[in-house]
Formats: structure tokens, C-alpha cells, sequence
């Protein structure tokens, strides 16, 4: 009955939603930020561990959302990891793209399975949610950010 | 009984696919499809008959003021109001709650008194309350329910004791359980403490005929766009005497009697609380709506709304990992679920993409959601359209998503 949506929810997803491979608070971390996204309900929260040379050592987070949210909190924590800043900025970019359109240059690998979004103009959010936390936490920002109200 | 085939033949829209697929609209509680009388009546407006009202001269200005008032007749007749002049239009319920905790709450309630909220309201009957509350020094108490989702009326009565409470702000029907709470026995005890009563009848108003007389209400607000209606056009109903002593809301055109740079005199109800031009097609959409809804007729929509729901209790309950919330005696065509295994949204998706619109997610309830130990759920409700068969294609549908997930 749901082939039309194995797109969306393939084997990846359905897995990595029944059980994520990353979702922990990390104990010990130097950044750490909230997302929110208050129309629907969906939250994450995110810490991270830096490298003494500034990359992403370990990432960590806790999320209450739908099965893309928390997939996407998954995968990037896989995607991100031994990347600096800017890198992981560049990355959200193109992932971005990716979720939007479809298209996406130069992805990480790992986050292909979340190709199908950009077929769900309703659910882009949930895909960007923990990546709007990941940055904000890297960028210091100590308010809850989203990724509702026409910005995704 | 209501001829079903004859009333979706009204509503264009039911006619409609979705990817293929025949649209099952379980989403009426959000906001209700049209029926072809009420585009036609707007249409007809806009084509025939349209001029700004209660200033033009000309012929159009005072046919367009007629068929606007006859709106208020209609809602007056709708709701037994015992005055016209009882009904304010506003833009939505969300409109008539932000002035009756603007006018009546500053105006005329005194800093120190208290209002009673109950824990299942919709954020629009909480919002304005907390906004109330801190700017002039209004205490606000919730009332409890019980674990089925009805109003616990000792611990409501209990909230009322000390007689401090001057209004109960309240829903007559729940927005995520479904539950209707019990109007006339909530006056009576309020009224014995000297409390004033509003019922957010946004959700009630759609299945049962509301009288807001024998309810013994002292004010009753619904919007237009959940009855059939249009957007943009809501109702505050209240008693003469109360809206009398209220300043209004809004200042501007429309409201005043005399207006100088020194002072301005405020209109007689309800112009003193309907400033600027209003939705004037609206409120013609708004009246045939109430035309459409008074033809059917209250009898027989309440009993295709209780068969209905009954229907969908037992087939939902027999899905594998679902959980009704809430389990009110008394409860109309609203039914809110969680499917182990599924977040809400996931549902949703899945059931859209077989043509099926239900609501996923806190349906503006965060307080209730809580309550009910929940981060969101997933909402069938149900209209004057809905059949059986579609309830028995969401329950199905439901059983295969729930396969799909484990």
C-alpha cells in the first residue's frame, strides 16, 4: 500500500527510527544548543565536543520528534564528525539544497537517505530541525531556534 | 436522518483526488469544507450586490448593509440570543476571546479578581487570559480533569469558593478529546459564586444546537469558517446588560456616535465593538452557512455525528497499538490517537499520501497535550459529510501504517 512512500520512508530511515545509533547527551561537551519547532512540536536538543584543533569531535543529542527529525539528528552526527565549523556550515548547505530540491552537488554520503525530502514540502523542517541546533550551537547561540516560519 | 449523498453533492470540494485518490477529509475540526450555497452567496455578493455598509446613501450601500444584518439576524436566531444587538461580529473566536479579555477583563473586571480556565482549551482561550493576567493583576486558575477528559466539577467548584473569580472562560467542547463540557451545571455553579460564564463554543457549535438562554451562558463566542462559513468572521454573543457597561475594544470608524479632537462618544451595541469596515462578504458567506447548517437541521446532524463517532470508536479501538485519548460519556466527532511505533507526523504522512487528511501534532493544546502525557497526537474529525465507509478506510489504512513500522 505504501510503496509511493519508500522514497521517503526506506529502509535507512524505518531502521535508524526504530532504533538511532547516536541519540545521547554527552556528559562532557563545550557547546550545546536547543531547536524547537513550536507548531508542530518536534525538539532537539544538541552537544558537541571539540577537537583541540576546532573540528567536531563528538556530537551528541536527544530528540522528541517524528521519525525524519530524529533520523536527520542521526545521520548528521555521522556526516559532521572531524569537521570544523565552517565545514559543517558548508555541509548544512548543501544539505540543505538537497532537501529543498532534491539536488545536492556535494553531500555527504550519509545523508542520502534523506534525498526524498525535498518530495515532502512539509516535512523539510523536521530534516533541517537538529542541523539549525547543531550550528546555533556552534555559533554560541544560547536562544532555541527553528526552522518553522517560512525559513527551513 | 440526513440524506449523506444528497449533502456531499453540496460540497465541491469532496469531489476532489488526491494523487488518484478520493479525498477523505477527517480534518473538519481545523476548519470545515463549503457548501455550494455559501461560495455562491460570496460570489453573488462580490458579482451583484457589494458596497461598503451603514454609511452609503445609494442603493448598493443599503442592500449590501440588509443582507450584512441579516447575518447578525441569522446568528441571533442560530444561537437564541434574546437582541440582535447581542451579537458582535469579530474576525474569529480567537477575535471574541481578545475582546472580551480586553473589554470585559480590564474594563470591568478589578485587579485582584481571578478567572477560571479549564486544562483542555485551545491557545486562544488561554493566551489572552495570561496576557490579562499580567498586565492588570488578574489571577488565573485552571481547572482540572479527570483522567477520561471531562471537567472535574469539584475541583472547579472548589476553584470558585473564595469568590474572587469574576468570569470562567471555557470550552463547550474540547478540541482534542472531543469532550463536551457540561454548560448548564458550569453556569449554575459559577453563577452561585458571582461569576460571569464564556464557552469557546468554536467546536460545540458545529455538532449541537446551541441555546445560549437555556445554557444559561453569559457569553459565547464561535467562528464561521469551522460551521461551513468563510474565514474571517467569528461571533461574540453576550447579554445585553454586560455589553452595555463594557468600553470597547478597538477604536475607529464604525464604533462611535460622535467623534471631536477633545472626546468621541461610543455607538450602541454591538457597533461599539465592530471599529472599521468588517468582512462584509463574510458575513453573507456566514449566513448561508447558518441557512445551510438551520436547513439540515440540529437533529439530524447530532444523530449522524453520534452514530458516526460510536462507528469510529469501535473500529479505531480494534486497530492494533492505538490508544484513544480520552473517554468522556459525553463526546461529539473529534478523536485524537496515538499508533505505537509511529510519531503522529509519520501517520499523517502516510495517511495523506492514501488521500486521508487528518490533524498531526499539539493541536494547539501544549497545556493538554502535557496532561495527557503526550508530545503530540494524530486527530480524526469528523463533519456533516463524513460516511462511515471513510471512517472504515482510516482504520484500515491505520492498521497497514502500523505494519509498516514494525
Amino acid at each position: 500500500m505504501f510503496d509511493d512512500v519508500r522514497d521517503l520512508y526506506n529502509k535507512t530511515i524505518l531502521e535508524r527510527g526504530r532504533k538511532p545509533l547516536h541519540m545521547r547527551a554527552l556528559a562532557a561537551f563545550d557547546v550545546t544548543a536547543k531547536g524547537d519547532n513550536p507548531m508542530c512540536g518536534d525538539r532537539v536538543e544538541v552537544w558537541v565536543k571539540l577537537a583541540e584543533s576546532g573540528v567536531i569531535a563528538e556530537t551528541g543529542y536527544k530528540a522528541r520528534g517524528c521519525e525524519i527529525s530524529v533520523v536527520s539528528a542521526d545521520l548528521m552526527v555521522e556526516a559532521v564528525a572531524g569537521h570544523s565549523p565552517a565545514a559543517t556550515k558548508a555541509l548544512f548547505s548543501s544539505f540543505r539544497q538537497m532537501v529543498e530540491t532534491g539536488i545536492c552537488a556535494d553531500c555527504d554520503e550519509a545523508l542520502q537517505p534523506l534525498s526524498a525530502v525535498h518530495k515532502y514540502k512539509s516535512r523539510i523542517k523536521c530534516a533541517t530541525l537538529p542541523w539549525h541546533a547543531l550550528i546555533a550551537a556552534l555559533d554560541g547561540t544560547t536562544a532555541s531556534v527553528s526552522s518553522e516560519g517560512g525559513s527551513t | 436522518m440526513i440524506d449523506l449523498a444528497r449533502i456531499r453533492a453540496d460540497f465541491p470540494i469532496l469531489g476532489e483526488t488526491i494523487r488518484g485518490k478520493p479525498l477523505v477529509f477527517l480534518d473538519s475540526a481545523a476548519s470545515a469544507q463549503k457548501p455550494r450555497p455559501v461560495i455562491q452567496a460570496m460570489v453573488h455578493a462580490m458579482e451583484h450586490q457589494y458596497a461598503n455598509i451603514h454609511r452609503g446613501l445609494h442603493w448598493m450601500s443599503e442592500r449590501t448593509t440588509e443582507a450584512y444584518e441579516e447575518a447578525r439576524d441569522a446568528v441571533a436566531a442560530l444561537i437564541n440570543a434574546n437582541d440582535r444587538h447581542e451579537i458582535i461580529f469579530t474576525g474569529n473566536s480567537t477575535g471574541a476571546i481578545n475582546l472580551l479579555a480586553h473589554s470585559y477583563g480590564r474594563g470591568v473586571m478589578k485587579p485582584g479578581q481571578a478567572v477560571v480556565i479549564s486544562e483542555m482549551e485551545h491557545h486562544s482561550n488561554i493566551v489572552p487570559w495570561q496576557m490579562l493576567r499580567d498586565a492588570h493583576g488578574i489571577e488565573l486558575r485552571i481547572a482540572p480533569i479527570t483522567d477520561a477528559g471531562e471537567l472535574d466539577l469539584a475541583a472547579f467548584e472548589a476553584l470558585l469558593a473564595d469568590g474572587k473569580v469574576g468570569l470562567v472562560a471555557i470550552t463547550h467542547m474540547s478540541n482534542v478529546l472531543g469532550s463536551y463540557t457540561p454548560a448548564e451545571r458550569i453556569c449554575t455553579i459559577a453563577h452561585a459564586y458571582g461569576a460571569k460564564v464564556m464557552f469557546d463554543g468554536s467546536q460545540a457549535i458545529v455538532h449541537r444546537r446551541i441555546d445560549v438562554q437555556a445554557l444559561g451562558a453569559d457569553f459565547y463566542c464561535f467562528t464561521g469558517h469551522k460551521l461551513y462559513g468563510p474565514t474571517g468572521i467569528g461571533v461574540l454573543w453576550g447579554r445585553r446588560e454586560l455589553l452595555d457597561a463594557m468600553p470597547p475594544f478597538m477604536g475607529g470608524g464604525d464604533m462611535i456616535s460622535s467623534v471631536s479632537f477633545e472626546a468621541s462618544k461610543w455607538a450602541e451595541v454591538p457597533h461599539k465593538f465592530e471599529a472599521g469596515t468588517p468582512a462584509i462578504i463574510e458575513g453573507i458567506g456566514l449566513k448561508a452557512a447558518i441557512d445551510y447548517v438551520q436547513a439540515v437541521g440540529y437533529d439530524a446532524i447530532a444523530a449522524h455525528e453520534a452514530a458516526l463517532t460510536d462507528h469510529a470508536l469501535a473500529r479505531l479501538g480494534n486497530v492494533e497499538g492505538l490508544t484513544i485519548l480520552g473517554r468522556a460519556q459525553d463526546r461529539g466527532g473529534v478523536i485524537s490517537f496515538t499508533l505505537a511505533g509511529a510519531h503522529p507526523h509519520d501517520v499523517a504522512t502516510l495517511l495523506d499520501r492514501q488521500g486521508i487528511a487528518v490533524r498531526a501534532g499539539h493541536h494547539c493544546a501544549e497545556p493538554l497535550m502535557r496532561r495527557l502525557g503526550v508530545d503530540s497526537t494524530a486527530r480524526a474529525s469528523f463533519g456533516i459529510y463524513t460516511t462511515a465507509g471513510e471512517i472504515d478506510t482510516l482504520a484500515d489504512t491505520l492498521g497497514k501504517i502500523r505494519e509498516f513500522f514494525t
